[in-house]
């Protein structure tokens, strides 16, 4: 069993953050979660988070939805019922095709927005009624907490590093026991 | 961060700090309802209530109740519905396009500005839901088989375009909106003493808790939107212009429509932005965070499409005379002399010489002077709106068919409806929820607040003394 402090390191600035930031990484501590009231630019990339891929899904939604409305309309107008509507035939897509361009581009932007917006609140787990998820509520105001799990010795190393770039506090905020991987 | 240069003015006024911040613009959420609020809300809320008697004669007894004739078959229920839609605009611009062009100065204003972009569209909504005479078939716009037959709904129709188009604009800019809502919910969530709000704000923000990973998806999410936005508001007004270009009748078929459609509803929007904007920040104690300056910027983008716009109207009126066709050209003389000129002239005085009252800067930086103009712009604009649809088809081709036309108590009751309706949502809106954006905010103190710009100037004075 190996033991670990929850610890809660709270600064009053974004700088000394991110200044502790990188010097806790430097001394090999992983930094568990950070919690902000805004986005400070360049933390994501100071405690390791790789690149969100949220856009390129948003592509993947969006040329599906280009995908829907062509095989939509070709089914509609072209396949199912053609109609010569006010001497404008509907016999072949490609001949209709123009008329079809604002609906499909519609349809690509509203699967692309929505289904990524719909991938970035469940993959977040943001969702009507689920309980906040910082634990200081100070954090959505004007502080800015990491969280660490670290051992005895880490600890103590993390919160010298913590204090010297000016953290205003360091709570330990009870233990977790690991079990060990061999 | 980026240091911004000294010469340009400071966007939060006054000593600020983060909390300083958040402490203001929550204010108002916090605070005691003030009498003004109840009694704004009580006539807007009478103005809806007429709305709604009007919305509901019309369903009980079809749209003879309008002042619409068999020549006029399109009058103030398409005005109405163009005027709001182009309101709507705005919003989308300031939040989208300024956010792809890195303009700081949004930020005060985006989250306003989409609620409203947000209420004038459930407005528009109404009018195209009524229009069609028996709104309880409004589903057969959607792509169904008609009666659940076999015949489809006709997609080279610009009107079903405008479905389309209309249903992603209004559910993508909430979805926009609430995505830069949900952590300052947080924020209010984090503060509130009283169980049951707490509870209803804990509701409304989705759990949130400011995680770096989150901040990170947030702003990507944020960056796609506004990039699929953009399109998506230029695409909006000019499939309603298709509305009217892909007629055959003289003054509406025009390739011009499209960006003049769309300039004109940022034009609109831009003027109704601040008619609210103006009394937002008064009635909430926010200049410091909505300074002259954010007014001047909107009154310079009012220039720009206002100028957009006139110059609009003369290319009409050349082509109309160089196209040769005297049908084209009878459409332009009977609005510029015709029996409704007056409409047509209001329509330019209020859009194209008003706006130009802007290039004296006293004027433009003027608090009384904006809000005047702001709201002769959209009195110019629903002119606009006006000229371009009853006057044309009470003479169209067939002089038999000519007729006039003047609205029915119904109408005026429904358009005075609207107004208030859209009030009520505005005031419960600037009531409840944060009318500026607070998470956005922070990011730009250090950077454009006016204490921050003293410091880092005082810092570069010492550095050159030292020297």
């Amino acid at each position: 069993m190996l033991k670990k402090n929850k610890i809660h390191v709270i600064f009053g600035d974004e700088e000394p953050l991110m200044n502790a930031v990188l010097e806790l990484r430097k001394a090999g501590i992983r930094i568990k979660d950070a919690f902000t009231p805004f986005p400070v630019h360049g933390l994501d990339a100071a405690m390791g988070i790789p690149r969100t891929r949220i856009a390129i899904a948003s592509f993947l939604f969006g040329i599906t939805g280009t995908s829907l409305a062509t095989l939509m309309m070709w089914y509609m107008m072209i396949y199912d019922w053609p109609n010569d509507i006010g001497g404008k035939p509907n016999w072949a897509y490609y001949y209709n095709m123009p008329a079809f361009i604002p609906i499909t581009f519609e349809s690509t932007v509203f699967c692309a927005a929505h289904l990524m917006v719909l991938t970035y609140l469940l993959s977040s787990w943001l969702l009507p009624g689920v309980p906040p998820k910082n634990p200081d509520p100070r954090t959505t105001d004007d502080k800015f907490m990491l969280y660490l799990e670290l051992t005895d010795e880490q600890s103590k190393l993390a919160e010298d590093i913590a204090k010297k770039n000016g953290a205003e506090e360091v709570n330990y905020k009870g233990e977790i026991y690991i079990e060990p991987k061999y | 961060m980026h240091p911004e240069s000294e010469i340009r003015t400071p966007l939060i006024l006054g000593n600020k700090t983060y909390k300083q911040i958040t402490d203001d613009i929550i204010a108002p959420i916090e605070g005691k309802t003030s009498k003004w609020w109840y009694f704004l809300f009580t006539v807007s809320l009478l103005t809806a209530l007429w709305g709604i008697a009007s919305f509901t004669y019309t369903i009980g007894e079809g749209i003879g109740t309008w002042g619409s004739n068999n020549s006029v078959d399109w009058a103030w229920d398409i005005t109405n519905f163009v005027w709001w839609i182009g309101i709507g605009h705005a919003g989308t611009l300031i939040s989208a396009v300024l956010l792809l062009f890195r303009q700081k100065w949004r930020m005060a204003i985006s989250r306003a500005a989409e609620a409203m972009t947000i209420f004038a569209v459930i407005n528009a909504g109404l009018y195209v839901s009524l229009h069609t005479g028996r709104p309880w078939v409004d589903y057969w716009l959607f792509p169904l088989p008609n009666q659940f037959g076999s015949l489809w709904p006709n997609f080279n129709s610009p009107l079903l375009w405008d479905v389309f188009a209309v249903t992603t604009y209004m559910t993508v800019s909430i979805v926009f909106w609430y995505m830069g809502l949900i952590p300052d919910f947080a924020t209010i969530r984090d503060r509130m003493v009283h169980k049951g709000w707490k509870k209803f704000y804990s509701i409304l923000s989705f759990g949130w808790g400011g995680r770096a990973k989150h901040w990170q998806r947030l702003e990507e999410v944020s960056l796609v939107l506004a990039g699929l936005s953009t399109p998506l508001v230029f695409s909006v007004h000019s499939i309603v212009s298709f509305d009217f270009a892909t007629s055959i009748l003289p003054g509406w078929h025009t390739t011009i429509f499209p960006p003049y459609f769309v300039s004109g509803a940022v034009f609109s929007g831009f003027a109704m932005v601040l008619t609210l904007m103006l009394v937002v920040r008064k009635a909430y104690k926010l200049e410091e965070y909505l300074t002259i300056k954010h007014i001047e910027y909107m009154n310079i983008l009012i220039i720009v499409t206002g100028s957009i716009v006139g110059v609009a109207y003369l290319t009409e009126l050349f082509m109309a005379w160089y196209s040769g066709v005297e049908f084209e050209q009878y459409a332009f003389l009977n609005r510029a002399t015709g029996p409704m000129a007056w409409s047509y002239w209001a329509m330019m005085t209020c859009n194209v010489i008003s706006p130009q009252l802007f290039w004296i800067k006293k004027i433009r930086t003027s608090i009384l002077a904006t809000f005047i103009l702001s709201i002769v712009v959209n009195i110019g604009m629903w002119f606009e709106r006006f000229v371009i649809i009853v006057p044309t088809l009470c003479r169209t081709f067939l002089p038999s068919s000519w007729a006039t036309y003047t609205p029915s108590f119904v109408d005026i009751g429904m358009f005075i409806g609207t107004i208030g309706f859209f009030g009520v949502l505005f005031l419960l809106f600037s009531r409840y929820f944060p009318v500026i954006a607070i998470a956005e905010t922070k990011t730009i103190l250090k950077t454009s607040g006016e204490n921050f710009k003293k410091l880092a100037a005082s810092h570069k004075q010492h550095q050159v003394e030292q020297h």
